[in-house]
């Protein structure tokens, strides 16, 4: 069990040694940053200060060993726009993208696990098909038109909510429901088709010849079978939202990191993309572990693993 | 015989069990009747298909709803009708009174759960007992099944044990609340030939220990010559023929029991091929007016084809729905 935690970790670091290279390169190779500041009436002598400045006088190889060293102390060098450091700039707005995500996740998950073990426990009923309803419209209808929809309504309309920005707790509705309602569906229906595999199994037929309860049966036989391919999208889905609220955070005017993003790659701000890059990719590799980990939790055949 | 004075522990009268679907009503099961006693085993034998799984399921009352419905008969167990009891009754009759052995035993057993904790759930459930008390009567099944070191035993998942030893547990499993009645649909159809011989003696010790009465569903009628008191053959949902193993192999009255013992291989015959029954079991939608078996049957007559044959009683315990007996 340990043996497979270690070799999990080491493959990850492997992984993110591999990912700094490429961003490296491809951040390089996606052209020169200084021709963003430059003016016509630049002298070369400003331009190679410039470069100098941003250290761009180096070698590549030079350069790589400064970026690493950089990201080993936990700095992603200056923003080019802002002229402050890359890393304060994620300091200030990851709390927010966490403030609003980790809500919305805990609420759909919470919410697809139990809409899709019942739709899945009472198949067919008339409860299966509200459920088969709520996924498809939310799989159909775009987010970005749900959420103007629901700021209409709620906040010009009816004005119960807040339009946008953050600040009281009302703030938090609307985003944290837009966002429910993008992560739920496709959840929810995993969960149920995972569910409705897990049910026709033997083992089911033969929990009920024990003479369980249906409640025994479904929540503790069948949901744990059926819970593998779900924790894998989930983990996905945790590790996505660092950045996958850019639609929502841009609706509602939310200064989190999803907005971050999209104003460092319209600005081509490359050191803000450089370390939001390599923060996507750290967390998506700690996901993998730890989705990794859950497995063994649920699966004792893992847990057992001799390699 | 000893058995006749033994209580009779299951009566099924004119079971009829119907699945309903876009097709129309596949009439199962097809009113049957027969009876087991205590520290008996009965054979209940046919080709796939022919309803015996869905006798059994019907016995429990597990059939795959909504399609699946019992339609009429009684099921006597010990003499209350298991047909006259809510769903709640009924489900502290399964495991307790009556429990089943599935066919699969790779299968049958949840993975993710410690064999220890798969049979101690019936034993909490239906007997109420907690803790070590739980522990002893987990341990006591599986010494009844002869699972070798049983304390270290359930601590293991389903996937650290071999085929046999899986087959074991869900005997154990069947056989943890000292069940009245124990259904076991082909429990050694999946296992290795010298398994399976093992697999049958053990159950016949555990019958002589317990004294269950024992349905045993096969296809096979060297399993029926080696495990089965009394057998009942059965036909597109209908039983043809019921006696006593040794009658039946002696004697059988019915064509399509003469040649299900034909098709068994045997040392003692040198055939160039096995004998095989020509032709296919009627659709179950669409049942044929007589005896179902008549299109298949080398002794068809004309009253076959127009008459569903009744009961005749042949012998001890023999009986025969065939046109050629009366």
């Amino acid at each position: 069990m340990s043996r497979y935690i270690v070799i999990r970790i080491l493959q990850a670091f492997l992984a993110l040694i591999g990912i700094t290279v490429l961003v490296f390169i491809l951040v390089r190779a996606s052209g020169d940053p200084t021709h963003l500041i430059i003016t016509p009436t630049s002298t070369p002598e400003e331009i190679a200060n410039l470069k100098k400045q941003l250290g761009l006088d180096k070698s590549y190889p030079e350069q790589f060993v400064v970026f690493v060293s950089g990201l080993v102390r936990g700095e992603f060098g200056d923003s080019i726009i802002k002229r402050k450091p890359a890393a304060e700039m994620i300091k200030e707005a990851l709390p927010n993208t966490i403030k609003l995500g980790l809500p919305a996740f805990f609420i759909a998950m919470a919410l697809a696990l139990g809409l899709g073990v019942l739709a899945a426990a009472r198949r067919d009923s008339i409860y299966d098909a509200g459920v088969k309803l709520i996924a498809v419209l939310g799989q159909a209808l775009p987010g970005f038109w749900v959420a103007i929809m629901a700021m209409l309504l709620f906040s010009v309309r009816l004005r119960l909510l807040p339009v946008a920005g953050a600040g009281t707790l009302k703030h938090y509705v609307l985003p944290v429901g837009t966002m429910v309602f993008f992560l739920l569906p496709g959840m929810m229906r995993l969960v149920r088709s995972s569910m409705l595999d897990v049910l026709d199994a033997e083992y089911i037929r033969l929990a009920r010849i024990k003479g369980l309860s249906e409640a025994k049966i479904i929540w503790k036989h069948a949901l744990r079978n059926a819970l593998i391919g779900p924790l894998t999208t989930a983990g996905m889905i945790f590790a996505s939202l660092i950045t996958g609220a850019v639609i929502t955070e841009i609706i509602f005017n939310w200064p989190g990191m999803g907005r971050l993003l999209v104003e460092a790659v319209t600005a081509r701000d490359f050191p803000v993309v450089q370390a939001i890059t390599m923060l996507v990719a750290a967390m998506d590799l700690g996901m993998n572990i730890v989705v990794d980990i859950a497995y063994a939790f649920v699966d004792p055949q893992i847990r057992h693993q001799k390699s | 015989m000893m058995q006749n004075r033994a209580k009779t522990v299951l009566e099924v009268e004119g079971l009829r069990t119907s699945f309903f679907t876009r097709k129309g009503e596949v009439k199962a099961v097809d009113g049957i009747s027969f009876y087991v006693r205590e520290g008996e085993t009965l054979g209940l034998v046919g080709e796939s298909g022919c309803g015996k799984t869905v006798t059994g399921l019907s016995l429990l009352r597990l059939l795959p709803e909504p399609a699946g419905r019992i339609l009429d008969g009684k099921i006597l167990l010990d003499g209350i009708d298991l047909l006259a009891l809510s769903k709640k009754e009924m489900r502290a009759v399964r495991g307790k009174v009556i429990s089943m052995i599935l066919q699969d035993p790779m299968t049958s057993l949840n993975p993710v759960y410690t064999v220890g904790e798969q049979i101690a759930e019936p034993v909490r459930q239906q007997q109420g007992l907690r803790g070590e008390k739980a522990r002893e009567a987990v341990i006591a099944a599986l010494r009844l099944l002869h699972i070798p070191s049983p304390e270290v035993r359930l601590r293991d998942y389903p996937f650290q044990l071999s085929g046999g030893m899986r087959q074991r547990v869900v005997g154990a499993i069947a056989m943890s609340c000292n069940p009245r009645l124990l259904i076991a649909d082909e429990p050694t159809t999946a296992l290795d030939a010298t398994i399976q011989a093992q697999y049958l003696a053990l159950f016949k010790e555990v019958q002589r220990k317990t004294n269950v009465a024992i349905i045993f569903i096969t296809h096979d009628f060297g399993v029926v010559a080696r495990m089965c008191h009394r057998v009942a053959v059965m036909y597109a949902g209908k039983i043809v023929e019921t006696a006593p193993t040794e009658v039946i192999f002696r004697q059988p009255w019915h064509p399509y029991t003469a040649a299900l013992i034909n098709s068994v291989p045997r040392l003692d015959r040198k055939v160039e091929r096995l004998y095989s029954i020509k032709g296919q079991p009627p659709s179950l939608i669409n049942l044929p007016p007589g005896c179902r078996f008549c299109p298949r049957c080398p002794k068809a007559r004309e009253i076959c084809r127009e008459r569903e044959p009744e009961a005749r009683q042949v012998g001890s315990e023999h009986f025969v729905f065939c046109w050629q007996v009366s």
